[in-house]
């Protein structure tokens, strides 16, 4: 670790020049613009507060080993985990056999087709072997959090739904309610019903998506042609309903946009009907397969106590023997009025997540049936004027609901002052919404729990003392979507 | 035990102040009781760790805090979670401006390790003990710190000439 270094340090007795003393005097505070374009000095002490931003502290790569301190070598050989506290670590006790002139590090990415976005993974390797892994990330970042606070609450949900690009849906339930928290309304049951079916025809979109990209990660190139194939048919009953396949902006605080489109039901009857026979035969494809379970038996073992200390969520715990799932332990929407199993593994390899994954896409088709049987008639909204604008048909006619209309789309509305994170189950785990609100119409701190970014910390253990292709096996495994780490 | 103390009265959790936030526990501290505090709650059995993110409140000073507690610039929020007691609870420790640095959490939760790289990256709060405090979402030579409310956030230049009149 390098000592953080302050920028633009003032020499020692340096005298503020002239030329910024007017600024400094003037009424407009200096702002860190200003500052970094040097019209004010170095030595005010408004700056010093801005100037925490302690820049070019060190690297993010993954370092040559001598350079690298000996809780961050553990780190990144996946052993610095389970040390009580005060105990230091001994890099004697770490130091692989190999001898540092033997080594190699290697760069994964970050544009690599099995890095699943732009995840770029260094590697230490000794031949084949990985010795250290580290992942750097940060390159989809897009400031979303940043850009959430410019967002009034009613347009939040196109934000959100942008980051974990693979369940949309999720984004916008966590942001959702935590919204509703914080208004504390209730929404109809209708809507809780339709968010329970998008969510669960979501979660097996995206687990057969990531069906599809294993089986090409790992050598079974023809499932990446099934997978994406039976995705799209869920995909198109998503445009059906939202207008589109992705980033549907479809969950809106206080309901859902739109109610279900007229013969759903079909729709969803000829999804559950089709889904499992399909799945029957994947089965036959691949879990019999020997080639697929060389590359996953035994890979990348996780263990329970690492797994949560690392506060990794979703199939990833799930493999290593902990039934966790929130839909179950901490029932949000309707979970509690279906019935579903929790897929749990024994081993925490590859071939429990592979599992897992496998038959959580049979258990959610399995609550989807359920959701189609019980799916509640009435609204698909609140009717809290509040926060549901009048209906289309209302504003042609009636002067008020024309204002209320504009008022809501100008202005938005107010929520009241607080704090509010409501988790809920994605694919990947445990996904919600930090939001704090000072009683304006936009968010003043949106913060996102992304499972994956939580999960990719579970990449160096897992990968120790693995093979290079198995490495990539693992990364495929932790099914991280890289617009979620980043945001 | 959250559940156990009197409702009635100002609560308390390792003496720190213990609320109710819209449906959440949630236990307050400053900074020098923060980490002794959080070494309480992994020994209650908070095994995961959730998350650990930053607020900025430069322009929002009038927030709600209990007695004892308080205000200054920068919060840090760590959510935590006992998977056997299915608890959640929420620390939030006040983090003044003009001395940005808390105790990392490191040492009690391996999994703080990225969540306090980014909320360094984001608002500038140094975790003292943190093995590898370097950005992690931001380039490595990007100056200053997104998140904080006096970030200047900018303007693309347009292009057009129509929209330049």
């Amino acid at each position: 670790m390098t000592e953080p270094r302050i920028v633009a340090d003032p020499p020692p007795g340096a005298e503020p020049s002239p030329e910024y003393t007017t600024t400094e005097s003037g009424n407009a505070k200096p702002t860190l613009l200003d500052r970094l374009l040097g019209r004010v000095p170095a030595s005010s002490t408004d700056m010093d507060v801005m100037l925490q931003a302690k820049t070019g502290e060190g690297s993010q790569e993954l370092e040559p080993r001598h350079s690298s301190s000996p809780t961050q070598y553990g780190i990144e050989t996946g052993s610095r985990l389970a040390l009580a506290e005060g105990l230091s670590l001994d890099r004697e006790d770490l130091d692989v056999e190999v001898p540092e002139d033997e080594s190699m590090i290697l760069n994964l990415g970050p544009s690599h087709p099995s890095t699943h976005g732009v995840l770029r993974v260094m590697v230490e390797i000794d031949g084949e072997t990985v010795l250290r892994t580290k992942p750097v990330i940060g390159y989809l970042h897009t400031g979303m959090e940043k850009t959430a606070e410019e967002l009034m609450f009613h347009q939040g949900c196109t934000n959100v739904t942008r980051m974990d690009y693979l369940s949309p849906f999720f984004n916008e339930l966590g942001f959702c309610l935590s919204v509703e928290k914080l208004l504390d309304i209730e929404i109809p049951p209708r809507a809780v019903w339709i968010r329970m079916l998008m969510c669960e025809l979501n979660r097996v979109s995206s687990h057969l998506l990531w069906l599809a990209t294993n089986g090409a990660d790992i050598g079974a190139l023809n499932m990446l042609v099934y997978g994406w194939r039976e995705r799209e048919m869920v995909l198109a009953f998503f445009e059906k309903v939202t207008g589109l396949r992705m980033n549907h902006n479809y969950f809106r605080p206080g309901g859902v946009a739109a109610d279900l489109p007229d013969g759903w039901r079909d729709d969803v009857a000829a999804l559950c009907e089709a889904i499992p026979r399909r799945m029957d035969e994947y089965d036959e494809l691949l879990t019999g397969q020997p080639i697929l379970q060389k590359r996953l038996v035994g890979v990348g073992p996780l263990d329970a106590d690492t797994a949560i200390s690392l506060g990794v969520t979703g199939p990833l715990l799930r493999s290593t023997g902990v039934a966790w799932d929130l839909r179950r332990d901490n029932p949000y929407l309707a979970y509690d009025e279906v019935d579903f199993d929790v897929i749990v593994g024994t081993n925490g390899d590859c071939w429990d997540r592979y599992a897992i994954r496998f038959n959580e896409i049979r258990e959610s088709i399995h609550i989807v049936s359920q959701i189609a049987e019980k799916m509640p008639s009435g609204d698909f909204r609140t009717q809290d004027k509040k926060v549901t604008p009048p209906p289309r048909g209302r504003i042609d006619e009636s002067m008020e609901a024309l204002i209320h209309h504009f008022k809501l789309y100008t202005e938005g509305f107010r929520v009241p002052p607080g704090e509010a994170y409501v988790p809920v189950e994605s694919p990947r785990g445990e996904s919600g919404c930090y939001i704090v609100s000072d009683g304006s119409s936009r968010p003043y701190r949106m913060h996102m729990r992304s499972a994956s970014f939580s999960n990719l910390q579970a990449m160096a253990p897992m990968t120790r003392g693995s093979l290079i292709a198995d490495a990539i096996a693992i990364v495929s495994t932790i099914d991280p979507v890289l617009g979620d780490v980043d945001r | 035990m959250a559940e156990e103390l009197d409702k009635a009265e100002q609560r308390f959790l390792h003496g720190c102040p213990l609320v109710e936030s819209a449906g959440s526990y949630v236990v307050h501290c400053n900074r020098d009781s923060y980490y002794e505090l959080c070494r309480n709650l992994r020994e209650d059995g908070y095994a995961m760790p959730v998350g650990v993110t930053g607020v900025d409140y430069l322009t929002h000073p009038g927030r709600d805090l209990p007695d004892g507690i308080e205000a200054e610039r920068f919060e840090v929020v760590v959510e935590l979670l006992s998977l056997v007691a299915h608890k959640r609870i929420r620390v939030r420790c006040q983090v003044p401006g003009n001395d940005p640095t808390v105790p990392s959490l490191f040492e009690l939760w391996p999994g703080t390790e990225a969540h306090e790289r980014e909320t360094y990256d984001m608002f500038g709060v140094v975790f003292e003990g943190h093995p590898d405090m370097s950005r992690i979402l931001m380039p490595e030579d990007w100056e200053g710190h997104p998140l904080r409310k006096d970030y200047e956030t900018g303007e693309i230049p347009v292009q057009f000439k129509e929209a330049r009149k």
